[in-house]
């Protein structure tokens, strides 16, 4: 089997992130609050970039410090650490249950569609960061709560698409076949429809992921996502927003990490797709 | 002699296929075909699916459908090479001197516009008429192929006319731009028998009185046979046999197209009733959830155990809906239904295991029928798991046994449905039904998506397996040959009721019934001047009223 140069980057960048995100402890330099130096020292990897400007000697740490001190590739690591758990915690849950809603939904039809279609319209038709504020201005926001708000509020969108694509597999012979056979509801949806829902579903997946990582930074940035002193991606662009305005780009990496692991995450998800299209068991 | 209008010389067509796991390659679909087309004479192009011959029809206006290209030879249409004319050349040449007519009206025809428009679009566009003269041509043309109203009826959509209709609307179509040639891609095959006939008669009828030429591409023989003067067999790209029709009907000479003449040539002695019926339907009224519309109306009929009964009918005659009654996916408004000396419930949710067990059912497209991520295996072994809680070595002893009573061999296990051709896929269908040990079988259509060859091969397995394990079947179908080759009763249905019920004797010999004898002389036969004489018949006996 040939996995395509594209996958194996992707798949690299992905296995490298959640590598750093797993081991954080091991892996961070400094602690995570840890007070090391000035206030935004810059960065080693700058000078040798030849972006530092003359005259400075070559700095100490890699990514230089944030707005208090503390060194920002720990920052980072541990930052990581917190959004993509989040991140996959939610996507998890999201898919969980927005697909077995979904799969319900379709399989029953009837009432049963119908109450919980409409449910899901109610939900969708406030906008979710709007939900997601409210709640959680409300309800203490630890990791379990942003968990389940981002997961639950997402599934809305999944339970559409998992809808969508079973409402089209229920009306094919062998879902009928089956249930002339007498199979009960979870034989249908298990395993008549799930392996055949699952390219979609894949693939709305890599992108539910990165909407995850997006929606938790969002949250952080405006200050009820995850709460200091723990850190994470969006959480290290609002601390340090404001050394921008003074040409210092600790803002930037965040976003840096957020493109590279949505365009990674994407390439291995697409590869996935790939591989579960075949109707030959992927053995071509 | 003349030179011919179309003239084609080792015409080679290839594809670029694309293997999920291996790199792109081409391949050749047609290798090298000649054959000439006289002017005013109709060439019949007949072959299973896949032989080429729809490429082949295409080829003759330089066209080359979803990919394929016309790679090497020669296609002289009018004394020029259209295969070495530049586009402007190709342009000038379709709609203008050779048109075309698919199989699929209804998907051909754009919605949103009138018929007169598209019927005399290709006409104008070419400068070959005014507007005005084209529709003078379009009405005498509707008036030709029998449309109802020729006047008016250009003023109307395409979903307001019926499907016969609109395949003569689209003869219409192809002649109004007075063509030298015109390529029918199997013009009646989606269409009822009785359709069929009319369709066919305007062909006929248009091709002799406007004296254009003609490629007639189709999978059924006794259809070609009716307009064609030359045909020529194909198979897998390359040809087989070339003759007149005469010879090709009456003379083959090679075994494929003998095996082609003689397709259907099952023979089986109808089974006098037992005591007692295996199922009887009684008074059965049924209509779908929110019409007011009965698809049903009262139907009673009974099959004997280890008998088939075959239901007939027209695309609308409520045949399909009876199978659905009878498993309980629609539960009737009155009637009742008993089976195996019990009642069965309406509704497929009260019914008892082994109800569902006892009464299996094979699909007519076996493609949607089987779960395309489960492999054979599976697919067998499930019904054994779940009726008979078989596991491990005895479910897989029973599963070899089962593939080899279908003659496929246990190799079959592991692959998925996208690795077997349309024959074997029926027969895994017809496996899976076998494993649960059933009395009935209800066979909806189950050869209509098959090739003739392969069809004949699927009945002869299932009378087979009747003998063996004494299944009753109930066949659904509207081709009346297949009904001759299996039945021991027959069912016609119309209109949502039963015609004409009886043994398969009684049922196919005069005195008829209106319907049951307009269908049964629908059915075409492989022999020269059938189409005549019916319409001759026809004729005669409205002449008489």
């Amino acid at each position: 089997m040939r996995i395509p140069t594209a996958a194996l980057f992707g798949l690299f960048f992905t296995g490298l992130y959640f590598f750093i995100a797993i081991f954080a402890d091991y892996i961070a330099p400094y602690g995570l609050g840890e007070i090391v130096g000035d206030v935004w020292e810059p960065a080693r990897l700058g000078y040798f970039l030849g972006l530092t400007p003359d005259g400075y000697d070559e700095p100490q740490y890699w990514l230089g410090t944030d707005q208090i001190g503390r060194d920002l590739l720990t920052r980072m690591i541990y930052g990581g650490q917190t959004t993509i758990w989040i991140a996959t915690m939610a996507t998890i849950l999201s898919f969980s249950t927005g697909t077995i809603m979904g799969f319900v939904a379709a399989v029953n039809g009837g009432w049963i569609d119908q109450a919980l279609s409409r449910f899901i319209d109610l939900v969708m038709s406030i906008p979710s960061l709007i939900v997601a504020l409210v709640v959680l201005s409300v309800l203490d926001t630890t990791v379990t709560t942003l968990i389940l708000v981002m997961g639950l509020l997402d599934s809305t969108r999944v339970f559409r698409l998992a809808r969508a694509v079973a409402v089209d597999i229920t009306v094919m012979d062998y879902v009928e076949a089956a249930r002339l056979r007498g199979e009960k509801v979870a034989w249908i949806i298990f395993r008549e429809i799930l392996p055949n829902a699952l390219s979609p579903l894949v693939a709305e997946m890599g992108l539910r992921f990165i909407f995850m990582v997006l929606f938790i930074s969002t949250l952080s940035f405006l200050g009820i996502g995850v709460q200091p002193p723990a850190a994470d991606w969006g959480g290290i662009v609002k601390d340090n927003k404001d050394g921008i305005n003074f040409g210092i780009g600790a803002a930037l990496y965040p976003a840096v990490a957020i493109a590279t692991l949505a365009i990674s995450v994407n390439l291995v998800a697409d590869w996935i797709l790939n591989r579960t299209t075949s109707l030959k068991g992927g053995r071509g | 002699m003349a030179t011919p209008l179309l003239s084609v010389r080792g015409l080679k067509i290839g594809a670029r296929v694309y293997p999920p796991d291996a790199k792109p390659h081409d391949i050749d679909i047609v290798h090298g075909v000649d054959f000439d087309v006289e002017a005013g004479k109709v060439l019949g192009l007949i072959g299973e699916s896949g032989a080429g011959k729809s490429t082949i029809g295409l080829a003759a206006m330089a066209y080359g459908r979803g990919g394929v290209k016309l790679t090497g030879g020669e296609v002289w249409v009018n004394g020029r090479d259209v295969l070495q004319s530049g586009t402007r050349d190709v342009r000038r040449l379709r709609g203008a001197e050779v048109t075309y007519v698919s199989q699929s009206a209804a998907a051909s025809f754009p919605p949103a516009k009138r018929l007169m428009e598209q019927v005399i679009e290709a006409a104008v566009l070419q400068g070959k008429f005014s507007k005005s003269d084209a529709e003078a041509r379009a009405i005498e043309l509707f008036r030709k192929v029998d449309l109802p109203e020729p006047e008016t009826i250009g003023n109307r959509f395409p979903h307001q006319v019926s499907g016969g209709q609109l395949q003569r609307c689209m003869t219409a179509l192809a002649l109004c731009p007075e063509p030298d040639l015109v390529v029918f891609d199997e013009p009646t095959t989606a269409l009822d028998v009785t359709t069929q006939i009319d369709v066919l008669k305007a062909i006929k009828e248009a091709i002799r009185d406007t004296g254009v030429a003609a490629l007639y591409i189709t999978h059924d023989l006794a259809v070609v046979a009716q307009v064609s003067d030359h045909i020529m067999v194909l198979r897998q790209g390359e040809m087989v046999e070339y003759g007149t029709t005469d010879q090709i009907i009456n003379a083959p000479v090679e075994d494929y197209t003998k095996a082609l003449v003689s397709v259907r040539s099952i023979e089986h002695v109808e089974k006098t009733p037992t005591e007692t019926p295996l199922l009887r339907v009684e008074g059965i009224t049924a209509r779908y959830k929110g019409t007011k519309f009965d698809v049903l109306k009262n139907i009673n009929v009974e099959l004997h155990p280890g008998q088939t009964l075959a239901v007939v009918g027209e695309s609308g005659s409520g045949k399909s809906t009876l199978a659905r009654v009878i498993t309980g996916l629609l539960p009737p408004s009155q009637g009742n239904i008993h089976f195996n000396g019990r009642d069965l419930s309406a509704a497929l949710k009260t019914r008892t295991r082994d109800d569902l067990r006892e009464l299996q059912m094979i699909y007519q497209m076996a493609d949607t029928a089987m779960n395309p991520r489960q492999t054979v295996g599976t697919i067998i072994g499930r019904p054994l798991e779940f009726y008979f809680g078989l596991k491990g070595a005895e479910k897989k002893k029973r599963i070899k046994e089962l593939l080899e009573e279908i003659e496929m061999g246990d190799g079959f296990i592991d692959r998925y449905p996208a690795e077997l051709s349309g024959g074997q896929k029926q027969r895994v269908c017809i496996a899976r039904a076998l494993a649960a040990k059933p009395k009935l079988i209800i066979c909806d259509e189950v050869t209509s998506a098959l090739d003739p060859l392969v069809a004949d091969g699927i009945l002869k397995l299932l009378l087979d397996l009747q003998k063996v394990e004494d299944v009753a079947y109930l066949f659904i179908t509207h081709d009346l040959a297949t009904v001759r080759a299996i039945a021991d009763s027959i069912a016609v249905m119309y209109q949502g009721e039963v015609a004409r019920y009886g043994g398969k004797t009684d049922v196919l010999s005069p005195p008829f019934d209106d319907y049951t004898d307009l269908l049964l002389s629908s059915v075409p036969e492989m022999r020269l001047g059938w189409l005549e004489e019916v319409i001759a018949n026809r004729k005669m006996a409205s002449g008489g009223n």
